[in-house]
């Protein structure tokens, strides 16, 4: 396991840095249209609250602060560790830091595994008391005009995050398992550095979500 | 002429006779093999999308009087207007030039060997044909009749395949968003040496520009019919007052990705304008940084524009006042790059071909179509324009008389590059001017007809407007008639046309100083430029 497998330049780049960079840039514009794809929900999340003010406001006091809290702490840890890998990955030189890139990403799967459970036990919760979105909304506790939009909102905005976080974990396996293999060291670690990349904007968008749903 | 292999070595192998058997293309990765590709399916779905117009067109010839005359019902003509602006918009306009012919020669151009993503750019192709099926099988499992726009509070309402064809457009967007982040990143990354910026030729200035669009409005788009089809799924309410939500929304997102798209679709046919009027009047083309700046200045503004398509949906009257101004902004660029084509072609020794030819009609429609644009885009003509057919010919004298006509002008300038023969001359000559007649007889009608309050969309109408329906519906023919041409000879082209030499326009950029058809790895050695990609002589002519 201590030991490197050295990266080959594809045919139609000169060199590894033109490769690089080229990945570099790409994963910056594909991170582009990810923001750009959540923009939409964030307009329509302003739009609704702003024609529903009341609603809003007792909608979201039924969301458990304590569950997001933890959740938030878990995704800023798991990208804390997935930057300490690509660090990692940088200072590699023979093979000797391969154990730690894998430990670290482990841990960042885990801690991504266990944001998915905690919201597993969050949207179980509402699917038995009744608070979804539309027609099946069957909750009584509530008083304002159309609640169902709240939770419209929350589940499409939660949802699209959380299924960002398990492709987030398919891709960090992959890395993963790579790495075992001793394919990044100094001169080669573009893909744990983009994944890392994609983490963290996982990671920054649900520190968006976050109080805009739970704590506004 | 940049320094590049000499020419005058024997034909070696050239990209299509590469690798051989249906494997070797469908698994390709190289970038003009899957142009190769593209081109084909995007000229099987403008067929498609031709047929459904030429039969809305012909249900339209004469208003139906009598039950029973008529050609379709009401609700199968729905259907076709439906499907053919789908088809037109998603599977055809979109991709045709970037997937096609930006796939075919921005490599070449810049002394590339390939796309800086190769595996990304099959797999946009393949996304792209997973799309076309998805929205070939909501066609046949009923048909959509919301109209291209799937405006709410109808489309989440109406029964039919809604959802299938709604993500059938989602996932043709993953295909768009590809195309336009390879492109990105190739022109930045891959250029070879001394192809500076300003030295990039025009058409990769126009697909830049186009890939920023694409890169930064198709996801608003995938989301906002991702929204759409929960709400058909669950009724989450966004859209619908009654639940407590806003339908103008739906406008409003569709209108921020669609806007922006009406750019996606005419700056690389602008683009193909700046190569075929200084190639084919083999003069340097005038104003080449304005042109170039004028392509980033109309992906800007188009962002800051899509208000004007709501000016009568309930949008405040001072917002529309600021969409309508910032609206004639567009008019800037877009006359810039329209009065530096004519300066170029002023001078020059004009070939009257058939590149030049289609060059000419863009002139001409886009110009009558960018003017008709003013009227629309001011507020107290639009109220009374709005929704007319006046908006249709608006549109088309755009979409087809801009894009369409310079997507041709590329097919028959490119053609002895990607085929490695030549055309028939005269009947491309035949082909371009027919078109041209044809095109002016079905739309110019329809800018009558729609100043005096014909409606669009409508499936029956007043008798009055029954001469204008009927020019109209005969200039469909004479445009299918010069496709049928076109056809013809371009099959003969590829079966027994003349062997093309590399440069048979005498041009100057990098994809004409390879071989025609190029051989697989585009260049024997990376070019090194070191001239600009339109330096003629300048006393015009060899």
């Amino acid at each position: 396991m201590s030991s490197i497998v050295k990266h080959h330049v594809a045919h139609h780049f000169y060199d590894g840095h033109q490769e690089s960079s080229s990945a570099k840039l790409g994963m910056w514009l594909f991170l582009v249209t990810e923001v750009l794809l959540f923009s939409g929900l964030f307009v329509a999340y302003t739009i609704t609250k702003t024609l529903n003010p009341e609603m809003w406001a007792e909608a979201s006091k039924t969301l458990d602060v304590t569950l997001g809290t933890v959740n938030t702490l878990v995704l800023i840890t798991s990208s804390f560790t997935v930057a300490l890998a690509v660090r990692a990955a940088q200072t590699n030189k023979n093979g000797e830091k391969n154990k730690q890139i894998v430990g670290l990403l482990v841990f960042t799967i885990l801690c991504a595994a266990a944001f998915m459970v905690v919201k597993y036990f969050e949207y179980s919760h509402k699917i038995e008391v009744g608070t979804v979105p539309g027609s099946a909304y069957s909750y009584t506790g509530l008083e304002g005009a159309n609640p169902h939009l709240f939770y419209g909102i929350y589940f499409m905005m939660t949802g699209l995050h959380g299924i960002h976080v398990l492709l987030g974990m398919g891709v960090l396996t992959w890395i993963t398992i790579r790495a075992a293999k001793g394919h990044f060291y100094e001169d080669y670690y573009t893909p744990v550095e983009l994944g890392g990349l994609y983490w963290h904007l996982v990671d920054l968008i649900w520190i968006y979500l976050f109080p805009l749903l739970y704590l506004v | 002429m940049a320094t590049t292999e000499t020419l005058d070595h024997a034909q070696e192998v050239s990209y299509l006779g590469a690798k051989k058997g249906i494997m070797s293309w469908l698994v390709t990765i190289d970038h003009k093999r899957i142009g190769v590709m593209y081109l084909a399916s995007v000229l099987a779905t403008f067929a498609l999308g031709g047929i459904l117009a030429l039969l809305v067109r012909a249900e339209l010839w004469a208003p139906n009087l009598v039950a029973g005359d008529e050609l379709f019902s009401a609700d199968i003509y729905n259907r076709l207007f439906t499907l053919h602006g789908l088809v037109m918009v998603f599977l055809f306009i979109i991709p045709s030039v970037p997937a096609a012919f930006g796939n075919f020669v921005l490599p070449l151009m810049i002394g590339a060997k390939d796309v800086a993503f190769p595996r990304l750019n099959l797999a946009s192709y393949y996304v792209y044909v997973i799309g076309t099926v998805m929205a070939l099988y909501a066609t046949i499992a009923g048909g959509v009749d919301t109209g291209w726009t799937f405006y709410t509070p109808y489309s989440a309402s109406v029964s039919g395949p809604v959802v299938m064809m709604v993500m059938a457009a989602f996932v043709l967007g993953f295909s768009s968003i590809f195309t336009g982040l390879n492109f990105i990143v190739t022109i930045h990354k891959m250029r070879a040496p001394g192809m500076t910026w300003q030295r990039l030729p025009l058409f990769l200035w126009a697909i830049y520009a186009t890939s920023i669009i694409q890169v930064m409005a198709t996801p608003v788009l995938g989301i906002t019919l991702c929204l759409l089809a929960m709400e058909r799924a669950m009724g989450i309410g966004i859209f619908d007052p009654a639940l407590g939500g806003d339908p103008v929304l739906f406008q409003h997102f569709f209108w921020f990705y669609s806007h922006p798209a009406v750019y996606i679709m005419i700056l690389p046919g602008m683009g193909i304008m700046s190569e075929l009027v200084t190639v084919h009047a083999r003069k340097t083309i005038f104003g080449y940084r304005a042109i170039a700046l004028s392509s980033i200045a109309i992906a800007v503004i188009s962002f800051l524009v899509w208000g004007h398509h709501m000016f009568v949906s309930g949008q405040s009257v001072y917002a529309g006042m600021i969409f309508s101004f910032l609206t004639f902004l567009v008019a800037i660029p877009s006359a810039i790059k329209v009065l530096n084509w004519v300066a170029t072609l002023y001078g020059g020794s004009i070939q009257l071909n058939a590149p030049m030819l289609w060059a000419m009609s863009f002139l001409i429609l886009f110009t009558i179509g960018g003017l008709t644009g003013i009227f629309l885009g001011t507020l107290a003509t639009d109220v009374h324009l709005h929704d007319t057919y006046f908006v249709v010919a608006h549109f088309h004298y755009v979409m087809v008389g801009g894009t369409v006509v310079a997507f041709f002008g590329a097919l028959h300038h490119w053609w002895p590059k990607m085929f490695g023969r030549m055309y028939n001359e005269f009947w491309a000559n035949v082909s371009a001017v027919l078109f041209f007649i044809g095109f002016n007889v079905t739309f110019f009608p329809q800018f009558i007809m729609g100043s005096q309050g014909m409606p669009r969309r409508y499936y029956n109408y007043l008798e009055e407007f029954e001469i204008f329906h009927k020019i109209s519906t005969s200039g469909t023919w004479l445009i299918g008639l010069s496709f049928i041409i076109m056809v013809v000879y371009l099959v003969r082209s590829l079966t027994s046309g003349e062997k093309a030499s590399a440069n048979p326009w005498g041009a100057k950029s990098l994809e004409w100083a390879t071989q025609s058809p190029p051989i697989e790895h585009n260049f024997h050695e990376i070019p090194t430029v070191t001239e600009g990609p339109y330096d003629f002589p300048k006393a015009g002519g060899k």
